[in-house]
Order: structure tokens, then sequence, then C-alpha cells
């Protein structure tokens, strides 16, 4: 029997009831969200739940909404489950000015560069992380870029000296 | 007496004795700008870490302020081996999310263009195992097959390594004439080209020694590390996107995934060798669909989709609709939909990812690449821990592992 995204959120619900929220189906692909300390738990269940079995972690990455007060941070889980075939997408969100959320290090090795990856980009503090430090960025970069509050240069910016490459 | 008796080391301290190498940023084994800060016990690996972000260019903050069609060149430029497949997996993303369907001579096409750059990039990475194995004739002469391809590539797009080929929607022109005559001099060509390449190192015995056995991981823990590609293949997982999420009409092709047994670096060279032939075969079949194509469907290169896909240059200057469309595609009046979609295909390396949020402007929210490079070279250390340093360095070329996708 081939798993279906609604055997999925059935399952989901069983096990945790209210406490996963916001399932849609963007683009055919199962999303759901939950409360950022029951990220691990929901990992977890999905990976050893035997009929569920997301056990291939696909994609980690954050998401940064600077409008949703109490919640700009998402961090997004990209799962697949290699026998059924079917693909989720789980978030949790966090407030930004405390971004503490559960390491999924443990489950996925995997998932350690992809958390550091995060971290250095959005500055989601992935607790009990082997070892949490800047990966693409350099050490002593003391700001998150991919967040929103810091723009790309303006383009039409006059106050450069460009000649060299070719803009002066 | 040893030459060291002179040093005074503190009292209670522990004298060293491991070296610690720097493997990189400018080795030329790495093939590529990254670094390895190896402990070595005589030459026994200890410990390894790695060092990555030498050439970082920020290309998901760059592609929040690009229009979806200006962001096809980032991705040329994650793995420069085989830019066609990035190029494609970004449009097929947007396609996704635009909700354009593509008729099948644009997917035979775009088969046959991935497939050709699949073969350049495995091409690339098995005859560099053969290079820092010893063996540097393998490598010259696929070179000259390098090249066709390029060569093929410029025929399209009018540019060979990035590649930047094809629109939202299908091609920017039809294939000429003399694209298919290279194509068919490569397809009558090559095989008997492979065949030698194959040859020449699977009767090596150099080679065989030096690369069965040595960088192998498990299928539990490739799977853990979240392999994808040819690295998972070789450690016996049959995992494809290209037949689990098929993608420009992918199923339509018969073709094999083969899969290795033990992960080791042997395997991993033996199943990219056999994805050539795979994709031989598939851009064979793919070829001679698109030749059955007659009448009006043999000229089409793109979808029917004004609103996305841009108008040829001389149709702006003499038809008005045509200057309209580009106006508003140029100027951002196109409207693109709410949503997020995650995408993929079947990379040189593995499983290629684009996460793409639009919250309705020209540009994208956010937009995140899944970069298989960049994943799996984390494992780097746990298969070369306990292994000779020689090992590390063909372990090092077989994960085919490229600064330029990893770093992003």
């Amino acid at each position: 029997m081939s798993l279906t995204n609604d055997r999925v959120k059935q399952r989901v619900i069983e096990k945790f009831g209210e406490q996963v929220t916001a399932f849609s189906e963007p683009y055919g692909m199962l999303t759901f969200e939950a409360p950022k300390e029951m990220n691990l738990k929901v990992l977890n269940f999905l990976y050893d739940d035997e009929e569920l079995k997301f056990r291939f972690l696909t994609d980690l990455q954050a998401v940064h909404y600077p409008d949703e007060k109490g919640r700009e941070l998402a961090v997004v889980y990209h799962l697949h489950n290699l026998v059924d075939n079917v693909r989720i997408r789980f978030k949790v969100f966090t407030d930004i000015s405390t971004p503490d959320v559960y390491t999924a290090t443990g489950l996925f090795s995997g998932a350690n560069w992809m958390e550091r990856e995060t971290y250095d980009f959005f500055g989601v503090n992935f607790v009990g992380h082997p070892n949490l430090k800047r990966i693409l960025n350099v050490d002593e970069m003391d700001y998150f870029p991919l967040r929103k509050e810091y723009p790309l240069e303006d383009q039409t910016r006059i106050d450069k000296d460009d000649e060299m490459f070719g803009r002066g | 007496m040893t030459e060291h008796d002179h040093i005074k080391l503190p009292e209670g301290s522990i004298e060293k004795t491991t070296t610690t190498i720097n493997l990189g940023p400018t080795h030329p084994a790495t093939h590529g700008v990254f670094q390895n800060i190896l402990e070595l016990d005589g030459e026994r690996i200890v410990s390894a870490e790695q060092t990555v972000g030498y050439i970082h260019r920020a290309f998901e903050k760059l592609a929040e302020r690009r229009p979806l069609y200006q962001v096809t060149p980032l991705t040329d430029r994650l793995n420069y081996c085989s830019s066609p497949i990035n190029n494609m997996g970004w449009h097929i993303t947007c396609e996704k999310l635009l909700h354009i369907k593509t008729p099948k001579r644009v997917d035979y096409l775009r088969v046959i263009i991935m497939e050709l750059a699949r073969i350049s990039d495995h091409l690339i990475c098995n005859s560099i195992v053969g290079v820092d194995t010893g063996a540097y004739t393998g490598f010259l002469y696929v070179m000259q097959y390098r090249e066709l391809i390029y060569e093929i590539y410029e025929e399209i797009c009018g540019s060979r390594l990035t590649t930047n080929i094809g629109r939202i929607g299908g091609f920017e022109r039809n294939f000429n004439d003399i694209a298919f005559q290279k194509l068919d001099k490569f397809l009558a060509e090559y095989p008997k080209v492979l065949k030698e390449f194959i040859d020449l190192f699977e009767r090596n015995r150099i080679f065989i020694e030096r690369t069965q056995n040595t960088g192998a991981i498990s299928a539990d823990r490739a799977l853990n590390y979240s392999f994808t590609g040819p690295n998972l293949r070789a450690a016996g997982v049959d995992y494809d996107v290209r037949i689990h999420t098929p993608y420009a009409s992918y199923e339509d092709f018969q073709f094999n995934v083969p899969i290795g047994t033990t992960g080791d670096n042997f395997d991993r060279w033996q199943v990219r060798n056999d994805e050539m032939w795979e994709s031989l075969s598939i851009i064979e079949q793919a070829y001679r669909k698109v030749q059955e194509f007659k009448g009006a469907e043999a000229e089409v290169f793109h979808a029917d989709v004004p609103e996305y896909y841009l108008p040829e240059k001389e149709d702006v200057y003499t038809k008005m609709e045509a200057l309209i469309w580009h106006f508003k595609i140029i100027m951002g009046e196109t409207k693109i939909p709410v949503g997020e979609v995650y995408s993929c295909v079947e990379g040189a390396n593995g499983e290629v990812g684009f996460y793409l949020i639009s919250d309705g402007g020209r540009t994208p929210y956010r937009l995140h690449f899944r970069r298989p490079c960049f994943i799996y070279y984390q494992a780097f250390e746990e298969m070369t821990k306990g292994s000779m340093m020689s090992d590390a360095i063909i372990t090092l070329s077989s994960l085919n592992l490229i600064a330029g996708e990893m770093d992003a």
C-alpha cells in the first residue's frame, strides 16, 4: 500500500493532535508546522514510525519573515520517504530574539553542515549541535546576512569609485 | 640522543606525536578551493577538518533581487562541470511555480542536453580519479570528447562552460543542423572511446588496488549523511531522481540505474562509467523521438507562454505583441503566483534541489539551492579516518567535489 499525503496527515494528527497545525499541500507537497520545542519529537516520530519512515533528510534551511512578530524565523525540513517515495515539508517557527531550535544532528548526520549553514546565514541557534560555527562566511562576521534587514548594495549608488571594475 | 632533545617542553606537557597537514586550499589534488586540515599519525589519518567557503558568492542573497529569468546565470556557477543540468533544473522549478507545461519536443531536447552534461561531468570526475592515481593518459584522451560536448552547447546557446542555456518555457532557439551533426558524430564515436577509457583503467592493477576498499561508506551511513546521486548508488541504494520524481519526461525512456555494493572509490568510479553508458542510451532514445516529430511539431522549441517566455529579439523589433510581452517581462509586470515549490533534478553529483518561495513579487522571496556536494563533503572525515593520506586524495576526487557547488 502506497503512502499518501492524507495518510501521513492522519498519522501525524493521531500522534500529536492539536499541536501540529497549518496543513497544506502547495504544489503537491504536504506541509505542516509544529511548535519549535516539538521539532525533535516530530522528526523522531516521522523517522521511527513503521508506516511513515521519513528517514532521508533532503534539505534543511531557514526563511526570514520580518513582519510576522514572534515567529520571524522558519526552519524548514524537507524529508523524503524513499520506500514509498513521498516527500513532506515540516516547519518550525521561532522568534528572532531567542532563535533556539533543537538540533537534528542526532538523527541525521547530514544535518550537521546544513544546520551550520542555517546558523551562518540566519543565526538560528541549534541547541546541542556538536560544532555550531560559521561555515561559508568568515568567522569574524558579526551579523547574519540572509536576514531581510540586510539589503544588497544599491546598484545605482555613485559614491563609490569603481573605475577599476568597469562601473566608473 | 634524538634531534629534538634540545627542545625543552614545559613540565607535565605531553609531546604531540601527530603531524598537522594542510591539504588545500590551493593544493593541486583538491581540484578546487577548499581546505582539509589533516592530523596524521605517520601516514594514517587521525582526524580531518574541512574548511569550505573560499569562493562563497552569496547566490541565495543575490537571487532575492533578480527576476526569475536572471537567476539562471547564477545556477551555471554552481556545478560548472555540468551547468546545463542546473539551468534546466531552475527552469523546471520556475515552470512548476508558474504552472507551465512544456511540449514533448522541448522535454526531449532538454533530456539530450542534460545527459550530455552528465557525461561530460562524469568524464571529468572519472578521469581525474585516474590522474590522482597516477594515470594521466585517460584524462587527456577523453578531454577531446568533452570538447565535442562543449561544441554542441556552443551551437545551441553560444557559450561553453557557464552555459545559461534555455529559457523558462523552452530554449532560446531551435537546435540548428550543425548541432545535430555534432551530436551524430558524438554518438558515433564516443562509445568506442568510453570503452577504451574503461579498459585503460580496469585492466590496470595499480588503479584497481588503489581504488578498491578505500574511502568506503555503507549504505546506511550514506543515507544518514543525505548522500544522493552516484555516491549513494555506489553504496547500493538505487535512488535516482529521474525515476523517483520524473521531470522533463524522463518517464518516456528506458534505462537502468547502476548501483555498486561497497561504496568505495572503485564502486563510485564504476557507477559513473555505467551511468555514462545509460546516458548514451537515453540520448539515442531522445534523439530518435525528436526525429519522429513532423511538420509544425518539429519546429517547436518552447512552450506557448508569452507572459513568461522572452520573445526573440527580431520579433521584439518587428511585432507589436512581442514588444509588449518583452516590456512586461523585463519590467516585471507579469503575474507571478504566490507559493512555495521544491523541485529537484538528478544532477551529475546527486539531487540538485531548488526551494523557491514566491510572495508574488518579480523576484524570489527566498531561494535555497540544495547542493549535493556541500552535503556529502561532511562525510569526508568519516570516510578517511584511519586510512592512508594517499587514499584520502583519491576519495576526495572520486566524491566529485566541485567548489562552486559547495560554496554557492
